[in-house]
């Protein structure tokens, strides 16, 4: 189909007129421009955002314990609803879908901070009680030392894994943290690991000023007996949390002698719901620019569409020429068609370039100045341009239709009589 | 070569009609040179669109080379225009973007003939009609008289049965008429049937045979000697 003759009727009828052809690509280049930089601004938003997401596992949720409010055999409403140890065995046992149930305890209320001594410096962190499974709900990167193990819950040995600004506020610059003591509202805690999260990104400083230590030891050192705080819960990737939270619920109204219908008793944060409605967040984001994206690309079509009419009524002349030569109408149409596509694709992919550019300048000042909240690492993949090209060939046929129809609708004598 | 009888054609302009045509009987044989001439408004030119097929007549019957010209539709019309016909405009008609080879080997490049015989054929031709050196000139570089040159070579290109020339001499001087005049009586001398319309006696004596047009009839067809056009030159 595209031999060289045809590139040199194309190349000679394009080069007619340069000025002209060269602002008619600028229509297409534009909008092939606003789509593709739409495209990826919208990723880096995404990208931005699910990266607050990306250090934990996402199919989890939190769950505690609030008031009660219905009464219950025989119990009042308004009473507290206190999670015990025994039940993350039950909920194991009976929801076998769970990956990991991790009963937590924290030092204080909700953000509370703490006094922790070493030697003459205090600092003010947040001390948590947890299980080993623990890191594979929230992840962290173990700079030295070891995480917590089961050996510890089992001897409740008192040990600490402590973050990276806790190590900056009680050490020297240069001191060893590892094997040295210190101590958690006077409880003496064996430093066996340094942790920093992985996402260097939003609050990774509240995150990082933060103290693990066993769930059993925590329990024994700080009186919460058999209590647990709250749970992180995450189901295996097969089942969606959100699906099967109910059922959670449900065995713990029924461990915690709760109403089988009262919903207020048991607070949750779901993660993944939260993630997915981000993520219906990002499509229609997605969806906005396509559509604005395609349609500052229409007009840049019928630009070439207006452009090529003129043309084809300048050349109605050439073309009864043409014709009187033996030219067939589906000849002539091919033609225009073809002018017009090739003049839109060279545009659009001269677009797609500088789009390219533009993208990788952006990457290029974001790596030089640092991470921006919620925004990081515009891309556009390979798909979403191959949308876009297969846009702009529909974009550059349509605009060539109705030239091309015009170009043979009049009879030949007519279109040579014209001058 | 050709054949017609009882041709008739009206155009409609806003509600009247008019009738150009009235019922023409005509036939040219091979190797014939006929002048069609005629005042203005005789239907000497909408003769000539219906021999070339670029308009259709409403009435009549028109047979080219053995073959009927009738209800074509406008592909196999382009294919019949590309194997049997050659057109020589009053304005030439080249392409102004394609230099003259280019302009010489548009048929056969509609014809699908390759590049390299395409542009040995174009070559051949543009020495025919003595421009070889300008081969590779636009056509704003040429003068009136090339450029008809050019035209020709373009209308033979394609080896043609007939040529037909619709005031070919109409915007040139006199001199350069008579050259193309010379040219085009070299082609027929080949063998070639040529039909041309013109309203200029001296171009009209210049062919083998003179039709006369009035008012959409035939009302003189004659056999003339014809006269050399290099003998003016």
């Amino acid at each position: 189909m595209f031999n060289r003759d045809r590139w040199n009727e194309i190349i000679q009828a394009l080069t007619a007129n340069k000025l002209r052809t060269f602002l008619t690509a600028f229509g297409v280049f534009w909008g092939i421009l606003i789509l593709v930089l739409l495209l990826a601004l919208t990723n880096g938003l995404r990208t931005g955002v699910t990266m607050e997401f990306a250090n934990q596992a996402t199919n989890t949720m939190f769950m505690w314990g609030q008031s009660t409010s219905m009464p219950y055999k025989g119990l009042n409403k308004g009473r507290r609803v206190q999670f015990k140890i025994a039940d993350v065995g039950v909920l194991k046992e009976k929801m076998p879908q769970l990956k990991y149930v991790s009963p937590r305890l924290q030092l204080g209320g909700y953000n509370g901070s703490n006094n922790v001594t070493r030697q003459e410096k205090t600092g003010a962190f947040q001390v948590y009680g947890d299980y080993p499974e623990f890191i594979n709900q929230r992840y962290m990167d173990i700079l030295k030392g070891r995480w917590l193990n089961y050996s510890d819950i089992q001897k409740e040995m008192k040990n600490a894994v402590i973050g990276t600004d806790v190590v900056k506020q009680l050490y020297d610059i240069g001191e060893e943290p590892i094997g040295t003591y210190i101590q958690i509202q006077g409880v003496n805690f064996k430093v066996v690991g340094v942790f920093e999260n992985p996402n260097t990104q939003g609050n990774n400083e509240e995150e990082a000023n933060t103290i693990f230590i066993p769930f059993s030891s925590f329990a024994r050192a700080f009186n919460s007996g058999d209590n647990v705080g709250w749970m992180a819960i995450t189901a295996y990737d097969e089942y969606s949390i959100t699906d099967i939270k109910p059922a959670v619920f449900a065995i713990m109204r029924e461990q915690r002698t709760v109403h089988p219908d009262d919903q207020r008793a048991i607070g949750n944060f779901d993660l993944a719901e939260r993630l997915a409605k981000l993520t219906g967040l990002f499509s229609v984001l997605s969806l906005v620019g396509y559509v604005v994206g395609a349609l500052v690309l229409l007009s840049g079509g019928i630009g070439i569409s207006n452009i090529m009419l003129i043309v084809v009524k300048e050349r109605t002349n050439e073309i009864g020429v043409r014709r009187a030569l033996g030219a067939t109408p589906w000849t002539i149409k091919k033609q225009i068609l073809q002018e017009s596509l090739v003049l839109t694709i060279i545009s659009g992919l001269a677009g797609i370039a500088v789009a390219a550019g533009v993208i990788w300048l952006m990457n290029y000042l974001l790596d030089q100045s640092g991470p921006v909240e919620n925004f990081a690492n515009p891309t556009v993949n390979i798909v979403v341009i191959g949308i876009a090209l297969v846009i702009l060939i529909i974009a550059g046929l349509l605009a060539g239709f109705i030239p091309a129809s015009r170009a043979t609708q009049m009879k030949p004598v007519d279109a040579l009589r014209t001058e | 070569m050709i054949e017609i009888s009882n041709l008739h054609k009206s155009y409609k302009t806003g509600s009247n009609y008019l009738h150009v045509l009235k019922g023409i009987d005509f036939s040219v044989k091979e190797g014939e040179l006929v002048a069609i001439m005629g005042s203005s408004g005789s239907g000497k030119s909408t003769l000539l669109n219906i021999l070339g097929m670029l308009d259709e007549a409403d009435e009549g019957s028109y047979v080219l080379d053995g073959v009927p010209i009738k209800n074509l539709n406008e592909k196999i019309a382009a294919k019949y225009r590309n194997k049997f016909l050659g057109f020589i405009f009053q304005s030439f008609n080249l392409i102004s973007y394609k230099n003259a080879m280019d302009n010489v080997a548009l048929p056969l490049y509609y014809q699908k003939v390759g590049r390299r015989e395409r542009d040995e054929r174009a070559m051949h031709y543009l020495e025919k009609v003595g421009l070889a050196d300008w081969a590779d000139h636009l056509p704003n570089q040429l003068s009136g008289g090339q450029k008809q040159r050019v035209a020709i070579a373009r209308a033979l290109a394609s080896d043609p049965k007939v040529l037909l020339a619709d005031e070919p001499t109409g915007a040139l001087d006199t001199k350069t008429s008579y050259e193309v005049m010379d040219l085009i009586q070299g082609i027929n001398e080949e063998g070639r049937t040529i039909l041309v319309v013109t309203h200029e006696p001296d171009i009209a004596q210049m062919t083998k045979r003179i039709v006369n047009l009035k008012d959409g009839r035939i009302i003189d067809d004659t056999l003339v000697d014809q006269v050399k056009a290099l003998s003016h030159v």
